[in-house]
């Protein structure tokens, strides 16, 4: 082998090596989290840990899901899967008609409303969360399904605008024209043409909007404070809060249970995603 | 945009302002109900007296800048203020440094160890940043920690029992390898994105002409990919700037408020801990005004590139 080769070949190894050394730092919380959860109570106290789960066991997962905890977490995954479903299909409708609005229309105030939709994005939650809090309770609508969904459906919707708009723009409006031409009214032309074409689209945004108000916490934690209406990570929290002596083995198990949806949704669309959200941050 | 001229302007005249409106209905109220009316409402309490006793029906009392002067005259909100702004400048630093460093090795390997690092990096960015405060304070954990447990291996050290989260200084380095953690494939991805579009001709004329790794990333990478750099900094720093869930629930694991409390902890506790909603309301206004500051110039540099 020339000189050239070989030091081509030395890189790679290197490379590759720092790539197992990164890859490893990223996973091993992930992975850390797992193997506690699937081990007994007693011996993650131990003076050594296990650095793998070679006594398996399910009861942390057990007694988080069906155990007499003080902090049930059935109801707080029902609280958490209705806040959320109800505001992915609630923003994703607002946003698609407000896409629609600024893509396929020129009208006066459109680069208003668009630019106000950037600077939304830059108010910072917890600065309102004072006012919110009042807000709601004028409203009655702390510790309500509705009242979280109506604040994480305003949180959403100045992101998921931004980034359907790009999917939008996306589909040439020529499309819906031929069809046109060819017999079709405006309305028809547009649920079989472009909507079809939209649909990943929708499914990016809604994942994004899934995950944003699945993990919301400080909201959750101050409109939700009534025990019987916590969402997930406030249930997260309060778990580990209420127990005298930490039980982290049930901790990391409930964790796990509250990443898995996130992780595999994640894993489906992140592709879609980033470039979605490089087109919505860069290009538009 | 994909309209030809003409097309638009028949249809936009016929259909009138009336059909966009109707689409943006929705949209507006919700945004007007949630965001508008407690922003209103967020600067009128910043100038009240407003606490407990109005919360249950006393009616408040207007004290004009009162509440302003109470905060920049306090000498607590300027230490927690250049603390965040302190921490925050650490995060982006260390962020950027590392997700461009990631992105440039993805850069160099071959598919199957750029699949590695792709799903590593995604597993730490899908978790939930409670879930991730939760996880890596249990492997710091003071008597059974993986991570004391770890580093006591090496000869002469013995940290079982040794507490991170107690001194000011190492809760924030818990709390910078936390976010850093999970921040960093943000970055990473993006700035691999952008790396993917730099022209591979230009880069080897540059090689031939002899430039360096070093002043390839200078003067050709760098600037061709500025645009999404400043970007991504200014998100970076607005993002770590306003740190609220690691720092709330690394202090709920055993760290002291008043020592480690960021603005947005501060806030917090001020209005829902305190009471004091007045003030809170006042901290609130002056953080969205440094929020609006920074951003401006996004929010300019959007508008210059967009066509809107």
């Amino acid at each position: 082998m020339s000189p050239a080769r070989v030091r081509r070949r030395l890189w790679s190894v290197i490379w590759s090596a720092i790539a197992v050394v990164v890859f490893l730092c990223s996973v091993f919380p992930v992975y850390w989290m797992v193997n506690t959860s699937l081990l007994p109570n007693n011996l993650i106290r131990g003076p050594v840990p296990h650095f793998w789960p070679d006594e398996l066991t399910f009861r942390n997962y057990e007694l988080v899901l069906f155990g007499d905890t003080r902090a049930p977490f059935l109801p707080a995954l029902g609280n958490s899967l209705a806040v959320t479903l109800l505001t992915v299909m609630i923003a994703l409708l607002f946003a698609f008609l407000a896409a629609l609005a600024v893509t396929r229309f020129r009208f006066r105030g459109r680069k208003a409303f668009i630019l106000t939709i950037l600077v939304i994005q830059m108010i910072p939650g917890e600065a309102m969360i004072v006012s919110t809090f009042r807000v709601l309770d004028g409203w009655q609508l702390l510790n309500t399904i509705a009242g979280l969904t109506l604040v994480y459906v305003a949180t959403v919707l100045p992101f998921t605008i931004w980034t359907l708009r790009g999917f939008v723009n996306g589909v040439p409006i020529e499309l819906e024209e031929a069809a046109m031409i060819d017999g079709c009214t405006r309305t028809q032309a547009f649920w079989r043409v472009t909507f079809p074409l939209l649909a990943p689209g929708l499914v990016a945004t809604g994942v994004f909007a899934f995950i944003q108000a699945w993990n919301e916490f400080l909201l959750a934690l101050v409109v939700m404070s009534r025990p019987e209406m916590m969402t997930l990570p406030v249930w997260l929290r309060t778990f580990q809060q209420a127990t005298q002596t930490t039980n982290w083995a049930a901790i990391m198990a409930g964790s796990t249970l509250m990443a898995i949806p996130v992780i595999i949704f994640f894993l489906i669309v992140q592709g879609r995603m980033t470039s979605g959200l490089v087109a919505g941050a860069v290009k538009g | 945009m994909a309209l030809a001229p003409t097309a638009v302007g028949t249809r936009r005249r016929r259909s009138g302002a009336l059909a966009p409106a109707m689409l943006l209905v929705p949209t507006g109220i919700v945004l007007l109900a949630i965001i508008g009316w407690p922003l209103v409402q967020l600067i009128i309490i910043s100038f009240q007296e407003y606490g407990r006793a109005q919360v249950f029906g006393r009616p408040p009392e207007w004290v004009g800048l009162q509440n302003y002067i109470d905060v920049l005259g306090d000498s607590f909100f300027w230490a927690v203020l250049g603390r965040s702004i302190l921490f925050a400048a650490v995060n982006v630093v260390l962020t950027m440094l590392l997700g461009t460093l990631v992105a440039l090795l993805m850069m160099r390997l071959h598919k199957f160890f750029r699949l590695l690092v792709s799903v590593g990096l995604l597993l730490a960015w899908a978790m939930p940043a409670l879930t991730a405060v939760v996880v890596w304070g249990w492997m710091f954990d003071t008597q059974y920690g993986v991570i004391n447990y770890v580093l006591s291996q090496v000869p002469g050290v013995d940290l079982i029992g040794h507490s991170w989260l107690i001194e000011p200084l190492s809760f924030f380095g818990v709390a910078t390898m936390i976010i850093t953690w999970q921040s960093v494939p943000f970055v990473a991805f993006t700035v691999y994105a952008g790396l993917t579009q730099v022209p591979d001709e230009v880069l080897e004329a540059a090689q031939l002409d002899g430039a360096g790794a070093v002043n390839r990333f200078r003067l050709i990478v760098f600037p061709y990919l500025k645009s999404i750099f400043v970007v991504i900094t200014i998100l970076q720093i607005i993002w770590d700037l306003r740190v609220f869930t690691q720092i709330y629930a690394l202090q709920g694991i055993g760290g002291i408020r008043e020592q480690t409390s960021t603005i947005g902890v501060y806030i917090f506790q001020t209005s829902l801990g305190t009471g004091d909603f007045g003030t809170g309301g006042a901290i609130a206004v002056i953080l969205v005004i440094i929020m609006m500051t920074i951003s401006i110039y996004y929010v300019k540099k959007s508008i210059q590139e967009e066509t809107l």
